[in-house]
């Protein structure tokens, strides 16, 4: 019980830093919506070819506007040792690192809340023709890709050329997860309710996302403190 | 001793590896459809699982080395991954020469060819990572956890071939055994070479590893006096 409250009070403050500022948010979903807009080009954004390509375009998006945001998670707290002194505080490492990936999990999902109209629009695309499957099917996904993300960020805080080696890292990561949300996003996109194959897509989210997070929060006080 | 050891041991591989080729072209029949060139099936497989097994050993010592501490874990686990990385790779390149001839193409985005590519690029992200460590102990601590997460990651790569149409020819050694007995066994009796191959760079790499250490450990010596 302390323990989650300890991870929640970690998600606040992270929360109302970034609410102050509003840094990392402005910056990933500006990236989101150039590239929303990039993606235009580099196809003919007829019906037919949305259709099939939607689950994947709206996965990249997310997946990169992720990267964007997951990268400061960490970083945010070396200015002023702050890092130093969330370590030596009480609070757990597996706590701290639960609610900083609670507080990217909730900034992550606001930014695709935001995409996935402005995708709709753009590319005249129906997306609420399945709107509990397409809610459960982003909110697993992107906990696959917040709690590596975070897992990740913590790895290479210390490190220099710590903004190449995190997309590096994690993209091969997370590529069972994205292809498993491509593959959903896509048939829901079409009005498909997953049945058969579709649900081991589902499964295989779940999978990804306890056995992850339980080895983030084992491995992730050899990672802060060793 | 340790030298001639290893020396002895990549000489017994030189022989058995040739002895076996000179089995497969002259002792083994062509394949009925693929003709000569099915004989690649000999390296390529025994190549996938040797690698596979050296990852596996990247991940015992990894686990190990978070456990004791002992450096010896992390020169194991470094060693392991670049020989793992190198099986990976033969195994790919002559999956690209068998597929030029039958499929007639180089590559194809078929799931196994495409998670097999992934797997090799999560080891190759290991060893950039260590590149950007200067410190040797949290150099080990940080990418023996990267090991233990790439690990974890491997089976949900390659279960999803199941759920994946696939272009690959279908798996010849578990499930209805469509592959001749023959043929078989010089496919586990060529795995054997491998295997020492990859223990003689492994070994190698270890030695490298443990001189380049104490190498540092002079150099830091010598700055302090």
């Amino acid at each position: 019980m302390l323990f989650l409250r300890q991870a929640w009070t970690v998600a606040q403050k992270d929360l109302r830093s970034e609410f102050r500022t509003k840094e990392a948010l402005n910056a990933s979903l500006s990236f989101a919506l150039v590239i929303l807009l990039l993606f235009s080009f580099a196809f003919d954004p007829t019906a037919e070819m949305t259709r099939e390509i939607s689950g994947g375009l709206l996965w990249l998006v997310f997946a990169f506007a992720g990267a964007l945001l997951l990268n400061r998670s960490f970083a945010r707290e070396l200015e002023n040792d702050c890092l130093d002194v969330l370590v030596v505080s009480p609070v757990p490492a597996a706590a701290l690192f639960l609610g900083k990936a609670l507080a990217n999990y909730i900034l992550l999902l606001g930014i695709e809340a935001v995409c996935l109209p402005v995708f709709g629009v753009f590319y005249n695309a129906d997306w609420t023709r399945q709107p509990a499957w397409l809610a459960i099917v982003i909110l697993l996904a992107t906990w696959g890709i917040t709690i590596i993300g975070t897992m990740f960020s913590a790895l290479t805080v210390n490190l220099r050329l710590r903004e190449l080696m995190l997309p590096m890292l994690v993209y091969p990561m997370l590529i069972p997860c994205l292809m498993a949300a491509m593959q959903l996003t896509t048939a829901l996109m079409a009005g498909q309710a997953p049945s058969g194959d579709q649900l081991a897509w589902v499964r295989m989210l779940v999978g990804f996302d306890i056995i992850f997070t339980a080895l983030s929060v084992a491995l992730v006080e050899t990672v802060l403190i060793g | 001793m340790r030298e001639k050891i290893l020396y002895a041991l990549g000489a017994l591989a030189a022989l058995l590896l040739a002895r076996n080729i000179w089995v497969m072209l002259t002792g083994l029949p062509d394949e009925a459809f693929q003709g000569a060139i099915f004989r690649i099936i000999f390296f390529h497989v025994p190549a996938a699982f040797t690698c596979f097994l050296c990852f596996f050993v990247a991940l015992v010592a990894s686990i190990s080395y978070l456990k004791s501490g002992k450096m010896q874990w992390d020169s194991l686990a470094v060693s392991a991954t670049e020989a793992g990385l190198a099986f990976g790779a033969a195994n790919l390149v002559s999956g690209m020469i068998w597929a030029r001839i039958i499929w007639g193409i180089w590559w194809t985005w078929d799931w196994r060819l495409t998670s097999m590519l992934v797997c090799w690029l999560l080891y190759a992200g290991y060893l950039v990572l260590r590149r950007a460590v200067e410190e040797p102990a949290q150099r080990a601590r940080l990418s023996a956890v990267l090991s233990i997460l790439s690990f974890a990651v491997v089976p949900f790569v390659f279960f999803s071939i199941k759920w994946f149409r696939t272009q690959h020819p279908q798996p010849v050694l578990y499930g209805e055994g469509k592959m001749d007995a023959a043929y078989r066994a010089m496919l586990y009796l060529n795995w054997v070479p491998l295997l020492m191959l990859a223990a003689v760079l492994i070994a190698i790499r270890i030695g490298q590893e443990n001189r380049r250490r104490e190498l540092d450990a002079l150099r830091r010596e010598a700055h302090s006096i």
